[in-house]
């Protein structure tokens, strides 16, 4: 515990980033999130993750295995939907497909692994990025290493309680969630074009 | 037939039944209730009982699995596949079983494995002694391991199954070991509280879990075939420590779930007094008629009782000890690892009382404790 407000900001933060949650950083109850390690309401969250994926130069999506491998009931239509949110941003797709480390053999273009991932983030020049279907230790464990060596801005969308190492983070990101996120960037990208076509005349 | 409820209504709601059982027994209760898949035994006195006891309800069809393992590396090792592969599992040692298993509590640790250990506390040094003595907590405190220590049988039975609960959120996922002082717990008869016995908890979910439930040997979770650890670039230092600090935040998580189930990391009674005696275990339960039979006497002690080591209070109790101008810490081991504890959190170290000790077996009678008080009151 530390007697300041420990600010989950894109990096790089330095050699060795501490975990946030020893830092104070707690992660937010049901129907909570957190940006930059303070808890918002969800809906805030959700509106800050749209304008963070629509205000980027290069926003990737890095599904990770629960969403690649269709092991359970639901996760064919969690993947859709996260195409169709990826495609509505106007962001690329980097799989994360599993968790062995591949250094110095990986492919940055065409995967990103939890063991380095600031090699495909600085391979890319990716400024934002989502993670999805990362099971939650290997999220935690990459986003501390992109805070650490890239200036990459970092989402978490968890299926699970959320993580404290993303600049920002939904927890109980389920089908419907996911789906509320699309209408929202959807209409954030309408607001935004509509916007610009009004100045360039 | 046994009934899945949810873990608040077993813990809390349900209504309990008087048995008068001993702290092996107590085990078998817990265990009973905890809806656990495989159990893998090797016996140790004083945790042998507790073991053959899971043993025998293995035969009345609460558990799916349970075999007696080589040794217990062995048994530790087989626990900690058992758990990869995505099922609940029970295992208790102690003493020179704690030690001889001793890398392995890193490995629950650091894999994320959500095993629940009951570690009944003996002499480990030379020469050899099966008596109580909680040395090997010393050894433990930084495995990565959560560690709660139970005062009686009440607490080893309730901590056992709260601790399923904790050591299987998501957030936390990492092993809990409940420590229970040999003989004074184990072996002795008291009455201790239970829920019913066609109640269990929830079964665990495998698909929740922060790691995937794993094949070592196949893709796409080939982890230990290819660790990182044997790179020697930055890269891979990298990955490994940042590894570590998400086993140091999943126990730092934890402390909320801890307060839920255990209602607090501490439990505290006369917290305004000048002179406070802070403890665990059966410790706690001479240092409560120490202060009552100090009472008597006009001096008003308070008592902290340490149920959770790691995490470790160490906020509640710099708070807790700041008016206090002397703090005794009671202890059953020769090297006092819970005063150094305390002695790195209170804000004025110099009125910590490191003290007193018994250890290789003895009773600590409560008049030790008192005549430390009355010194600190002097």
């Amino acid at each position: 515990m530390t007697a300041f407000q420990y600010q989950v900001l894109a990096g790089p933060e330095g050699y060795l980033p501490p975990a946030a949650a020893m830092m104070g950083v707690e992660l937010p109850d049901k129907g909570e999130a957190l940006i930059e390690g303070q808890v918002v309401s969800d809906e805030e969250a959700l509106h800050k993750i749209a304008e963070k994926l629509l205000g980027a130069e290069n926003p990737f999506f890095f599904p990770g295995p629960l969403l690649l491998w269709a092991w359970r009931d639901g996760v064919e239509e969690k993947a859709r939907a996260i195409k169709d949110l990826a495609e509505t941003a106007g962001a690329k797709i980097i799989p994360m497909p599993d968790y062995r480390p591949k250094y110095p053999m990986i492919n940055p273009d065409v995967e990103i692994n939890p063991n380095h991932p600031n090699l495909t983030i600085w391979h890319n020049n990716i400024d934002a990025c989502v993670f999805v279907g990362v099971h939650c230790h290997y999220a935690n464990m990459a986003l501390k290493i992109i805070r650490g060596g890239t200036d990459c801005y970092t989402i978490a969308l968890c299926a699970e309680a959320g993580h404290e190492d993303a600049m920002i983070s939904l927890r109980d990101a389920g089908l419907e969630k996911i789906k509320r996120l699309t209408t929202i960037v959807g209409d954030k990208k309408r607001q935004l074009a509509g916007r610009e076509a009004i100045c360039s005349r | 037939m046994q009934q899945v409820v949810s873990p608040e209504h077993l813990l809390f709601e349900a209504r309990r039944e008087q048995m008068f059982i001993t702290g092996s027994e107590a085990v078998r209760e817990a265990i009973k209730r905890a809806n656990v898949d495989m159990a893998i035994s090797y016996p140790i006195t004083p945790q042998s009982e507790s073991m053959h006891l899971v043993g025998d309800i293995y035969k009345e069809g609460y558990l799916r699995e349970y075999f007696r393992g080589e040794n217990e590396f062995a048994v530790m090792s087989a626990i900690a596949g058992a758990a990869m592969g995505g099922v609940r599992v029970f295992t208790a040692t102690g003493g020179p079983g704690t030690l001889r298993a001793f890398e392995m509590f890193s490995t629950w640790a650091g894999a994320r494995l959500p095993i629940v250990c009951a570690f009944m506390t003996r002499g480990v040094n030379s020469p050899l002694s099966i008596q109580p003595d909680t040395i090997e907590m010393a050894f433990m405190l930084d495995t990565g391991m959560i560690i709660l220590h139970a005062e009686n049988s009440q607490d080893l039975h309730d901590m056992l199954l709260k601790a399923y609960c904790v050591a299987e959120k998501t957030d936390v996922h990492i092993p809990v070991g409940v420590f229970a002082d040999g003989f004074f717990v184990t072996h002795t008869r008291e009455k201790v509280e239970v829920p019913p016995a066609d109640l269990k908890l929830p079964p665990y979910n495998p698909y929740s879990a922060p790691v995937p439930a794993m094949d070592m040997e196949n893709v796409p979770f080939r982890q230990m075939r290819d660790p990182f650890v044997m790179k020697s670039n930055y890269i891979s230092y990298a990955a490994h420590a940042s590894w570590q600090q998400e086993i140091l935040a999943a126990a730092e998580r934890s402390r909320k779930y801890l307060a839920k189930y255990l209602g607090g990391l501490v439990d505290v009674e006369y917290a305004d007094a000048e002179v406070l005696v802070v403890a665990s275990g059966t410790a706690v339960s001479v240092s409560r008629e120490a202060i009552k039979l100090c009472a008597r006497e006009g001096l008003r002690a308070g008592l902290v009782k340490v149920k959770s080591l790691r995490p470790f209070p160490a906020e509640e109790i710099k708070l807790v000890t700041r008016g206090a101008k002397a703090v005794i810490v009671p202890e059953f081991n020769r090297v006092g690892w819970l005063c150094r504890e305390i002695k790195a959190v209170v804000e004025d170290n110099t009125k910590v009382v490191g003290g007193p000790r018994v250890f290789g077996g003895m009773t600590m009678p409560a008049g030790l404790i008192i005549s430390e008080i009355r010194r600190c009151f002097a």
